[in-house]
């Protein structure tokens, strides 16, 4: 990664097509951990890969050789099962070295089945048990307004995870303290591990839901990159209120054979569907 | 003096304020019950009143820790520790938050609010929590000690106090330290190891006990994790029989935590006088401790009762 050699900073990308090409390595990334551990969760760590590639390489100011440095924006990645999508984001920054992801899912390894802040430094909070990222999010938002420290909060939820009533308690919480440093992004790739969302437990219309909660909405296509990039600024700008992007997702995106099909919610590719895989992403 | 260990917390909250600009504040809806109001009163952008959301108030309040600062989260112990139990075990003890929660209205002594709002499982909720302190003062003068120390304490820790006023029974002098008990007296016939406000109703029964040629000695267990080994296996070998008393059911909290520990180190015969696996029920305080068996008559009947056996 891009190192500003006086600051130790990370250089901000806002090329797309560069973008683009993160995403993709950093789905290669993924796909190999995901097969190499024999089980974790594909569809929802494909699914939100942009945006999290947009926020940690567009905007986000974090030193990897430093991960508690206080200036660092704050990512919280509240849909824990998609840690691969985080392993692989950190390795691509340059938090460790990229074998250590070989290591997913194994005893002792710092890379947990989901992220575990005491084990892998850059993780911010332990997350897993769904619904609970954006409250910790409101209090690290709160904390850095209380400090005067300009750093924003990320956070990114699953469509289905915010049927956990906790999520919008948070809400509450986000637009009672107009925690405008605040931007959260729900993957919306319309599966959960019992099925498609609206049959399981409909959300919609979702849009409403966080524009009555007082919330600035801004729904998008969360493939495209272009798109990712105008909303994560817009929230920035958006002053007063907490913003929330509702990304539209496919699950297992960037592979055909895992693009929304449910069955690959939380199912690890085999072997022989990698090696069709890496070809479909260009990495032979 | 009798002073509610709930009052005591919050005039000590606000003299740390004062002192620990790092200090910040949650309540769920409860402050005027809990005496956060006090805090609140003096330090307002300091103090964020989370609603009737007990869920989000723990992870808010993990939040805060991660940007450095010292949260102290309360409510009643009942909904801190129940409703909140999962984000308690994810956000603060797994992830390992500096987070206080000092949770009011705890045991019986609620009163009249009844059993929805007694808290008698909460010591064994967080006492199995890896990661989690548990401590239970005595008294107003513990709980200001009690509140200072931990403090300085990285890590989570859960405080039980208490709605009603409890007598003083700790020495003024007295200084807290995580996971040392407070010996009173170590007895040659039974010692009784007690927590909270059981630990002046045993002061009473031991007077009575002494005054029938009884040495009956009476440790504060106010840590219940980490216990204090040291003293428990001092007080096995030195008497003939335990007695644990507490305002908490006597499944998994200071009874059963005793006898955890000294059935594998140093068994003796152990009686726990504690709620019997029941829920309270609405009723004066005084009167629901003698309902269920919490008062100095029970206590020296339970220590007589055991040196007979």
């Amino acid at each position: 990664m891009d190192m500003d050699i006086a600051t130790g900073e990370k250089k901000k990308i806002r090329d797309v097509r560069i973008l683009e090409e993160i995403a993709r390595r950093v789905r290669v990334k993924i796909l190999k951990m995901l097969t190499k551990a024999g089980s974790g969760h594909t569809g929802g760590s494909l699914s939100a890969t942009d945006v999290a590639v947009a926020i940690y390489f567009s905007k986000m100011d974090y030193k990897p050789e430093d991960p508690s440095w206080e200036g660092r924006d704050r990512f919280i990645l509240s849909k824990g099962h998609a840690a691969p999508l985080l392993y692989a984001i950190m390795a691509e920054a340059g938090y460790f070295p990229p074998d250590v992801l070989d290591n997913l899912r194994q005893i002792e390894s710092p890379l947990q089945g989901h992220p575990c802040c005491k084990s892998l430094p850059g993780v911010e909070v332990s997350t897993g048990s769904l619904g609970q990222g954006l409250s910790v999010a409101n209090g690290m938002a709160l904390g850095l307004r209380l400090d005067k420290n300009p750093a924003r909060v990320y956070c990114i939820l699953g469509d289905g995870e915010i049927q956990e009533g906790q999520v919008w308690e948070a809400a509450m919480t986000a637009s009672h303290y107009r925690l405008d440093n605040l931007c959260a992004v729900v993957d919306n790739n319309g599966l959960q591990i019992d099925g498609r969302v609206k049959d399981v437990m409909n959300i919609e219309p979702v849009m409403d839901k966080w524009l009555s909660f007082g919330w600035h909405v801004i729904g998008i296509d969360g493939h495209n990159m272009q798109e990712i990039l105008d909303a994560l600024d817009e929230a920035e700008r958006t002053k007063g209120k907490p913003t929330v992007i509702i990304a539209r997702t496919t699950k297992g995106k960037g592979v055909s054979i895992f693009e929304d099909r449910v069955e690959y919610h939380g199912v690890s590719p085999k072997p022989e569907e990698l090696e069709r895989a890496l070809k479909e992403l260009g990495d032979e | 003096m009798n002073k509610a260990t709930r009052q005591a917390y919050g005039e000590v909250l606000v003299e740390l304020g004062r002192e620990r600009p790092e200090i910040v504040v949650l309540d769920a809806d409860l402050s005027a019950s809990t005496k956060t109001n006090m805090f609140a009163k003096e330090f307002p952008d300091r103090f964020f009143n989370m609603g009737v959301a007990e869920q989000d108030m723990i992870g808010t309040a993990a939040g805060l820790a991660l940007t450095g600062k010292i949260p102290f989260a309360s409510t009643f112990a009942v909904f801190a520790t129940g409703r909140a139990w999962d984000q308690i075990r994810q956000t603060v003890c797994y992830s390992h938050t500096n987070v206080k929660i000092v949770a009011s209205h705890g045991g019986i002594t609620v009163g009249p609010d009844g059993a929805s709002h007694q808290a008698l499982e909460d010591i064994a909720l967080m006492r199995a929590l890896p990661n989690m302190t548990v401590i239970v003062p005595a008294d107003a003068i513990e709980t200001k000690a009690v509140i200072r120390t931990i403090v300085d304490h990285k890590g989570p820790v859960y405080v039980r106090l208490g709605r009603a006023k409890v007598p003083t029974v700790m020495p003024d002098d007295y200084k807290f330290s995580i996971g040392r008990a407070f010996v009173f007296h170590m007895g040659s016939d039974v010692n009784i190891i007690a927590t909270g406000i059981m630990v002046e109703i045993a002061k009473r029964a031991i007077e009575i006990l002494s005054a029938d040629g009884l040495d009956v000695g009476l440790i504060n267990m106010s840590t219940i994790k980490p216990l204090d080994e040291e003293v428990l296996l001092t007080a096995a070998r030195s008497a003939k029989a335990i007695v644990t008393a507490e305002e908490h059911s006597v499944i998994g909290g200071l009874g059963s935590a005793v006898c955890e520990f000294l059935s594998e180190r140093h068994p003796v015969p152990i009686r726990r006088m504690g709620i019997q696996d029941s829920f309270g029920c609405s009723g004066p305080a005084e009167e629901l401790l003698r309902f269920h068996g919490l008062t100095v008559e029970s206590m020296v009947e339970t220590v007589k009762g055991m040196i007979k056996s």
